[in-house]
C-alpha cells in the first residue's frame, strides 16, 4: 500500500510554506454549534409549556375571582369591545344589528371582524324560537 | 454508529456552510417564514387563550337571561312577567337585572351602568371599573356627573373601584343603586332591562327556556351555554379578517418558499455533481437538503412560536391590541393566561417545517442522481 | 493493477447523434506509474478517465482492478479473486471505490464556490464518518504541505490558479488514495506552475501513489519523471504506448 504523503512534514511546495494560522485551527465546528442552538431551541420551547402550565396554575384563583364578579352582578359579557352595544354585549344583542342580519355580513366596526355573530344566530337551539 | 453520528455532524458541517455563503437569501428567507409563524402562531395562541379564558370566567354567568322583544328588538321586560317565570317548575329564582349604556360625550367611550341586585351601594354613590377611572382619570372620592334623560346633571362620588384583575369583565362598568339608576335614565319602576333566571336542574334548562317563551311569547330567553358559545366563535379567528390576512400571507409565503426552496441553480446541480463524483452517496446529497431545509424551517418555527409566546402572553398581544380595540375609548387592561394546547403547537409544526423541508429535497432528489461524469465536461 | 478489456463507450446510442467516444480499448496500467494519456481535443482521453475513475460505465467490454486497491471496500469478499470486476457493480459499490480508491484532479478543478479552502478539502472525507479530529487534522497536514495553511480559511474564489489546483490536489489526497486521476491538469497554468505540478506528481509517485493523467501539453507528457505515454486518437490507442 501507498504511504500517506500527508505524513511527511517536510512542505511540497517551499516557496510559499506558510503554516496555518490559530485562528483558522482553532474554530469551533458549525454543526456544534448549530446543535447548541438547537438544543436551547428546544429549551426554550420546553420551558414555553412550562411557564405556561406554571402561569396557568397561579392564575386558576384569579380566574376564580373574575367568575365571582361575574357571578355577585349577574354579567353576561367580556368588556372587549365596547365601540357598540352589540359589540360590548354580543350574546345579548337584538337579532337586528347591524352585522347580525346575515352571519356572515361584514360588519361597521372593526371589532366586526372579530367578533362572530351570537351563537343564537348560528345554530339556533331546538323550538325556542 | 458513532461513524453514522460523525457523518451526519460532517454533512451538516457543509450544510450550513453552504446555508451561509447564501446569506441574503437564507436570512430573507428566515425572517419572513418567522413572521409567518409568529402571526399563525400569535392569532393560535391568543384565540385559543382568549376562548378557554372566557369559558372559565364565563361559568358564573346567569343560567339564562330572559329578554322581551318588541317588534323584533330587545325591549324592557315588565316586572309582572317575574311572577310568571317563577311560577314556571323548576325555576329557583327570577331576578330583575337593570342595565344599560352611558355615551360620555366628555371622552366619547361608552360605560355600562348597572343596578346590581347582591352588592350594595350607598345612596348618591358609585362604583367605577378601572377602564373609566383610566379614561376620566379619577379615583375615589371624585364626582362623576351624568346627563340624565330630563336633560338634568346628576352627580355621584365616586366610592371605589371594581378589582383590577376583574377589568376583562368590568373595565367599562358604573355601579349605581336602583334608585339612582332608574332617576338618571327615567326608567320605570314597573320595568327592568331583563330578567335573570336560575334553575333547579341544569338538565332541564331547556325544557324551561321552551315553557317560558310559550308563556310570554314575546320573550326571548337567552341561555348559558349561547353565552360561551357567543365567545367561542368571538375568538374563533377562522371566522374573522384575521384569516382572510393569515391566508394571504401564508399563500404569499408557499410561493416565496417554494422559488426559493425548489429552484435548482446551475451551479448548484453542479457542486451535487461535484460531491458524487469525489464519493458522495445519493443518499448524502439528499441528506444535505433535507438538513437545509430543516435547519431553516425548524428555526424559523421555533423562533416564531417563542416570540408570539412572548407577544401574546407577556405583551397582552399589543400588536393585536389596534383591532381588538377598533374604535372602542375604552379597552380593558389585562394580563391573558397563557393557556396553549400542545396539539396545536403540533399542527402548527406539521403545517410550517414539513412543507418547507419536502420543498427541498423534492428538487434536490431529481439532481442527486445526475451521473458523476457530467462534471468531468463542462 | 488497472486493466481495460475491449472498452467502448458511445453516447447517445441508438439516435441520429450517436457517437462513439472510445471504441474498444484494451489496456493495462502498471502501479506506482505516472501514465499519461496523449491525444488531441476530443479524442476521448476525459471519456477514458472517467470510465477509468468509475465515473461512468462502459457500453461493453470489462474494468478490472487489482483487489488491494479497493482498500476494505463493503462489497468485497474472501473468496474474491485478485482482480475485482468493476464494471458491473451497483452504483453504491462504485461511490465507495470513487471515494477511496481514486483521487480526482478535475480539469475545471471543480472547488465548491463559497466554502473555505479547508471545507473544500475536507469533502471527499465527509461520507467515511470518521472522527472529526482526526480528519481535520490530514487536512490541514495536506494544507501545510501545499503551501495554503495560511488560506485555510479563505474562500476558494478568492485563490490564485496555483492556489486552486493545489486545493484541488489536496482535496483529490484526501482520502489517501493509491491512485490519482488528473484530467488536463496544467490547461489553465503557466509554465512555471505546470512544472510545480509535475514535481508534486513526482513527489507522489515517490510516496507510491498510482497516477493517470490526460494531458496534451508537452510539458507534462515530455517531462522526465513519466513513466508512460499513451497516444489516444479517435477513441482508440496508437500501438501498444511507450
Ligand atoms: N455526454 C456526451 N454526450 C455526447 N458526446 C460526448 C459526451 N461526452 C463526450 N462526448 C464526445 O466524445 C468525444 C470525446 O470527448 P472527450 O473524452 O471529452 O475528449 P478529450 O478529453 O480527449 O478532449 C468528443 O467528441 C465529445 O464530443
Ligand atoms: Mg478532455
Amino acid at each position: 500500500m501507498p504511504t500517506s504523503p500527508g505524513r511527511s512534514s517536510k512542505p511540497l511546495i517551499s516557496h510559499r510554506s506558510r503554516k496555518m494560522t490559530g485562528k483558522a485551527r482553532l474554530t469551533v465546528r458549525k454543526s456544534s454549534l448549530c446543535l447548541v442552538i438547537f438544543g436551547t431551541a428546544l429549551l426554550m420551547l420546553g420551558a414555553m409549556f412550562f411557564h405556561a402550565t406554571y402561569q396557568r396554575q397561579a392564575d386558576t384563583p384569579l380566574i376564580g375571582r373574575v367568575a365571582g364578579v361575574v357571578k355577585t352582578l349577574a354579567l353576561t359579557d367580556l368588556c372587549l369591545f365596547t365601540e357598540a352595544r352589540y359589540t360590548r354585549h354580543p350574546s345579548q344583542a337584538d337579532l337586528f344589528s347591524a352585522f347580525q342580519d346575515h352571519p356572515m355580513a361584514l360588519e361597521h366596526f372593526p371589532a366586526g371582524s372579530i367578533v362572530g355573530p351570537p351563537a343564537t344566530l348560528r345554530k339556533l337551539h331546538d323550538k325556542l324560537d | 454508529m458513532t461513524s453514522w453520528i460523525e457523518k451526519q455532524r460532517s454533512i451538516l458541517d457543509y450544510t450550513l456552510s453552504s446555508l451561509i455563503r447564501r446569506k441574503g437569501k437564507n436570512i430573507s428567507l428566515f425572517i419572513v417564514y418567522t413572521l409567518v409563524v409568529f402571526i399563525l402562531a400569535s392569532a393560535m395562541f391568543f384565540t385559543e387563550a382568549m376562548k378557554r379564558e372566557a369559558s372559565l370566567i364565563l361559568k358564573g354567568a346567569p343560567e339564562m337571561v330572559v329578554q322581551r322583544l318588541l317588534m323584533g328588538r330587545y325591549d324592557p321586560i315588565p316586572l309582572d312577567y317575574l311572577q310568571k317565570i317563577r311560577g314556571i317548575r323548576g325555576v329557583i329564582s327570577a331576578d330583575a337585572r337593570l342595565w344599560g349604556y352611558y355615551y360620555d360625550p366628555a371622552v366619547g367611550a361608552n360605560y355600562t351602568v348597572m343596578a346590581p341586585r347582591n352588592q350594595s351601594i350607598a345612596q348618591g354613590k358609585i362604583i367605577i371599573g378601572k377602564g373609566i377611572a383610566r379614561v376620566r382619570m379619577i379615583n375615589k372620592g371624585d364626582i362623576l356627573s351624568f346627563h340624565a334623560y330630563d336633560g338634568q346633571v346628576r352627580s355621584f362620588t365616586i366610592d371605589g373601584e371594581l378589582p383590577a384583575a376583574s377589568e376583562l369583565v368590568s373595565a367599562d362598568l358604573i355601579l349605581i343603586t336602583e334608585a339612582g339608576f332608574r332617576d338618571l335614565f327615567g326608567f320605570p319602576a314597573s320595568h327592568a332591562t331583563d330578567i335573570v333566571v336560575s334553575v333547579r336542574n341544569p338538565q332541564e334548562l331547556l325544557t324551561i327556556a321552551r315553557k317560558i317563551s310559550e308563556q310570554l311569547p314575546d320573550t326571548r330567553p337567552i341561555i348559558r351555554d349561547e353565552i360561551v358559545r357567543t365567545y367561542d366563535s368571538v375568538f374563533d379567528w377562522r371566522g374573522g379578517m384575521v384569516i382572510v390576512l393569515i391566508m394571504m400571507a401564508l399563500l404569499a409565503f408557499v410561493i416565496f418558499a417554494w422559488e426559493k426552496a425548489s429552484g435548482l441553480s446551475a451551479e448548484e446541480k453542479r457542486e451535487i455533481g461535484i460531491l458524487k463524483a469525489i464519493g458522495w452517496e445519493t443518499s448524502d446529497v439528499i441528506a444535505v437538503k433535507t438538513y437545509e431545509g430543516s435547519v431553516v424551517s425548524f428555526f424559523s418555527f421555533a423562533f416564531g412560536i417563542l416570540l408570539a409566546y412572548g407577544h401574546v402572553f407577556f405583551s397582552s398581544a399589543f400588536l393585536f391590541a389596534p383591532a381588538l380595540k377598533g374604535w372602542s375609548v375604552l379597552y380593558p387592561d389585562f394580563r391573558i393566561t397563557p393557556f396553549i394546547d400542545p396539539h396545536q403547537v403540533g399542527i402548527l409544526f406539521f403545517l410550517t417545517v414539513v412543507p418547507y423541508t419536502v420543498a427541498t429535497i423534492v428538487p434536490s432528489w431529481r439532481a442527486a442522481i445526475v451521473d458523476p461524469d457530467s462534471v468531468m465536461r463542462s | 493493477m488497472i486493466r481495460l478489456l475491449n472498452v467502448r463507450k458511445g453516447f447517445n446510442l441508438g439516435r441520429t447523434n450517436e457517437f462513439i467516444a472510445v471504441g474498444g480499448v484494451d489496456l493495462s496500467l502498471e502501479g506506482n506509474r505516472i501514465t499519461v494519456l496523449k491525444g488531441p481535443s476530443g479524442s476521448g482521453k476525459t471519456t477514458l478517465l472517467s470510465l477509468i475513475g468509475c465515473m461512468s460505465r462502459p457500453t461493453s467490454g470489462r474494468i478490472s482492478l487489482l483487489r488491494n486497491l479497493l482498500g476494505n471496500n463493503g462489497f468485497l469478499k474472501d473468496g474474491d479473486t485478485p482482480e475485482v470486476e468493476v464494471t458491473s457493480l451497483p452504483e453504491r459499490f462504485l461511490t465507495e471505490i470513487r471515494r477511496q480508491t481514486f483521487g480526482f484532479i478535475f480539469q475545471q478543478l471543480n472547488l465548491i464556490k463559497g466554502v473555505t479552502v479547508l471545507e473544500n478539502i475536507l469533502l471527499p472525507a465527509y461520507p467515511l464518518g470518521k472522527k472529526h479530529g482526526v480528519v481535520k487534522k490530514r487536512a490541514e497536514e495536506l494544507l501545510d504541505m501545499f503551501g495554503l495553511g495560511d488560506r485555510a480559511a479563505a474562500r476558494v474564489e478568492w485563490l490564485s490558479g496555483g492556489e486552486a489546483q493545489r486545493v484541488a490536489i489536496a482535496r483529490a489526497l484526501m482520502n489517501d488514495p493509491p491512485i490519482i486521476i488528473a484530467d488536463e491538469p496544467t490547461a489553465h497554468l503557466d509554465s512555471k506552475l505546470s512544472r510545480e505540478f509535475m514535481d508534486i506528481i513526482a513527489h507522489l509517485k515517490g510516496q507510491g501513489k498510482t497516477i493517470i493523467i490526460a494531458s496534451h501539453d508537452p510539458l507534462v507528457f515530455e517531462a522526465p519523471v513519466v513513466d508512460r505515454v499513451i497516444a489516444v486518437r479517435d477513441g482508440m490507442i496508437d500501438g501498444a504506448g511507450a
